[in-house]
């Protein structure tokens, strides 16, 4: 799966859960200061792209994933 | 004692009969029956399978992302509530946040997320249940959500009394601003618990209509041929002010809520006192309470929800404290029963009974029991004046709640 791919699935998810536009998602963007997403968003958003892509996100993990970028990244390496 | 005048100055409601105030009454007075058979696969093993649902379904009236955070009761509140803020005036009046409270109570709660997500727990385990979960379930949800959509900070409360819940919940909003703590409450009830496991609870402790194959038939208080009571969705609100409040800003006042009467049976966890001695105290203190003469108060809202036992001894409590001259009307006959926000539904029918001078039907009175001693609107809406008013609730664990209201 290439980046691009990554991202476009991730938008599907943010749309989904928080509505965020999925013109708004690239990875420079911030989940929280950028496309808004709360923190109980940000656990669904978590669950869902474990579901859609594969791969497991363990919740130490998580405060990590500052940018849709860094969520990539962390996808790619572990698919 | 004199006490603070409090006003009614918004009303909001979706019922199985609209989805609003306005289609909901005009629904109760022509006799229009809000009772259907429930034809989801999961109620096809259920000994009752009709209910009360909303006219109008929320979903398309919030925001999809919105939605997901909130369970229908809480979703239904907040429609209410929106309608009641609207009609009052308030949304650019400049209230003081401080000074806006909100007492909106639910009779069982987020039912619906807690047996949704119990079966999201079953099929995939602790990670797929949602992190919305807690505060959709929680009873203090519809409450807080209210208050966070209006911004109220005066205090935000969630009475739970059962079947008195929405009641209890305006009496609480008077108090409050009696007490001083706030000028302007949001009051009232939501309850959205029709699905498998509630109905099957109530259908076991033999309260509720098997009258399946005739739904808008099954909600008939005060006739021979009740068998229970219909089991409703929905939600109400008021706008409580006080009344110098109200008139500095110029506002519309329906109805004066003049008083309020509350007590306990000590008697039973379901059933009602067999002689209504807890609702005869009600009455009396809200009669007192109100400081009106009983002559005036000529219309009474009853609690009636169609059972054998329930609602004759409602009767009884009305002949000993209030007398013998009331006209009577059950609503949930059209309605079903709402639960936590019948009455606040039907402080809004009693209100609305005031302001217009007709008291809507009790529909499917067609051999009234023999106990039934006192005058019923059977049938048709009946035009009167109507000075005062009287709105009864009473619920499981022995809550009785009596409210009354008067000309503006």
């Amino acid at each position: 799966m290439t980046r691009d791919e990554i991202t476009a699935g991730l938008a599907e998810i943010l749309e989904e859960v928080a509505g965020v536009n999925p013109d708004d998602v690239a990875e420079g963007k911030s989940f929280t200061d950028d496309l808004d997403v709360d923190s109980l968003s940000m656990v669904e958003v978590v669950v869902a792209a474990e579901e859609k892509f594969g791969v497991k996100i363990p919740d130490n993990e998580v405060q990590n994933l500052k940018t849709v970028g860094d969520a990539v990244s962390y996808i790619e390496a572990q698919s | 004692m004199a006490h603070t005048d409090v006003v009614v100055t918004g009303l909001g409601a979706t019922t199985p009969l609209g989805g609003d105030v306005a289609s909901t009454w005009d629904a109760m007075l022509s006799g229009r029956s809000g009772v259907s058979a429930l034809t989801q696969e999961w109620a096809e093993q259920l000994p009752v399978r009709i209910a009360a649902q909303l006219a109008v379904d929320p979903t398309g009236l919030l925001d999809r992302v919105k939605l997901r955070r909130l369970d229908r009761s809480e979703a239904i509140a907040i429609i209410a509530a929106q309608q009641a803020w609207a009609d009052a005036g308030l949304a650019d009046s400049g209230l003081d946040p401080d000074r806006l409270g909100v007492s909106v109570g639910s009779g069982i709660g987020g039912a619906l997320t807690l047996l949704s997500q119990d079966d999201i727990l079953e099929a995939s385990g602790p990670r797929r249940v949602s992190p919305h979960t807690i505060p959709m379930l929680m009873p203090n949800g519809p409450a807080a959500w209210v208050g966070l959509e209006l911004g109220a900070r005066a205090g935000v409360h969630s009475v739970a009394s059962a079947c008195a819940t929405g009641a209890e919940a305006i009496a609480l909003g008077m108090d409050m601003i009696r007490a001083g703590r706030a000028d302007v409450v949001v009051a009232g009830g939501t309850e959205a618990v029709i699905h498998s496991l509630p109905i099957a609870g109530f259908s076991s402790m033999r309260a509720m209509s098997t009258r399946n194959d005739e739904p808008e038939r099954a909600s008939r208080p005060w006739d021979k041929g009740r068998d229970g009571f219909v089991l409703g969705e929905g939600a109400g609100v008021l706008v409580l002010e006080r009344a110098d409040h109200a008139t500095a800003r110029g506002a519309r006042v329906y109805a004066r809520l003049a008083g309020a009467g509350i007590t306990s049976d000590g008697y039973d966890i379901v059933q009602p006192h067999p002689e209504g001695a807890g609702a005869i105290r009600a009455i009396a203190k809200a009669i007192a309470d109100a400081d009106v003469a009983k002559r005036d108060i000529v219309h009474v809202n009853a609690h009636a929800t169609s059972t054998p036992v329930g609602d004759l001894a409602e009767i009884k409590a009305l002949h000993q404290a209030l007398g013998d001259h009331p006209v009577l009307t059950a609503t949930k006959s059209m309605s079903g029963h709402l639960l936590g926000a019948a009455g606040a539904l039907e402080s809004i029918a009693t209100i609305l009974a005031i302001r217009d001078g007709v008291v809507p039907p009790t529909i499917n009175l067609d051999d009234p029991d023999d106990g039934l001693d006192l005058d019923v609107a059977a049938n048709k809406a009946r035009h009167m004046e109507i000075p005062a008013a009287l709105n009864n609730s009473f619920g499981f664990g022995g809550h009785n709640v009596a409210l009354v209201f008067t000309r503006a």
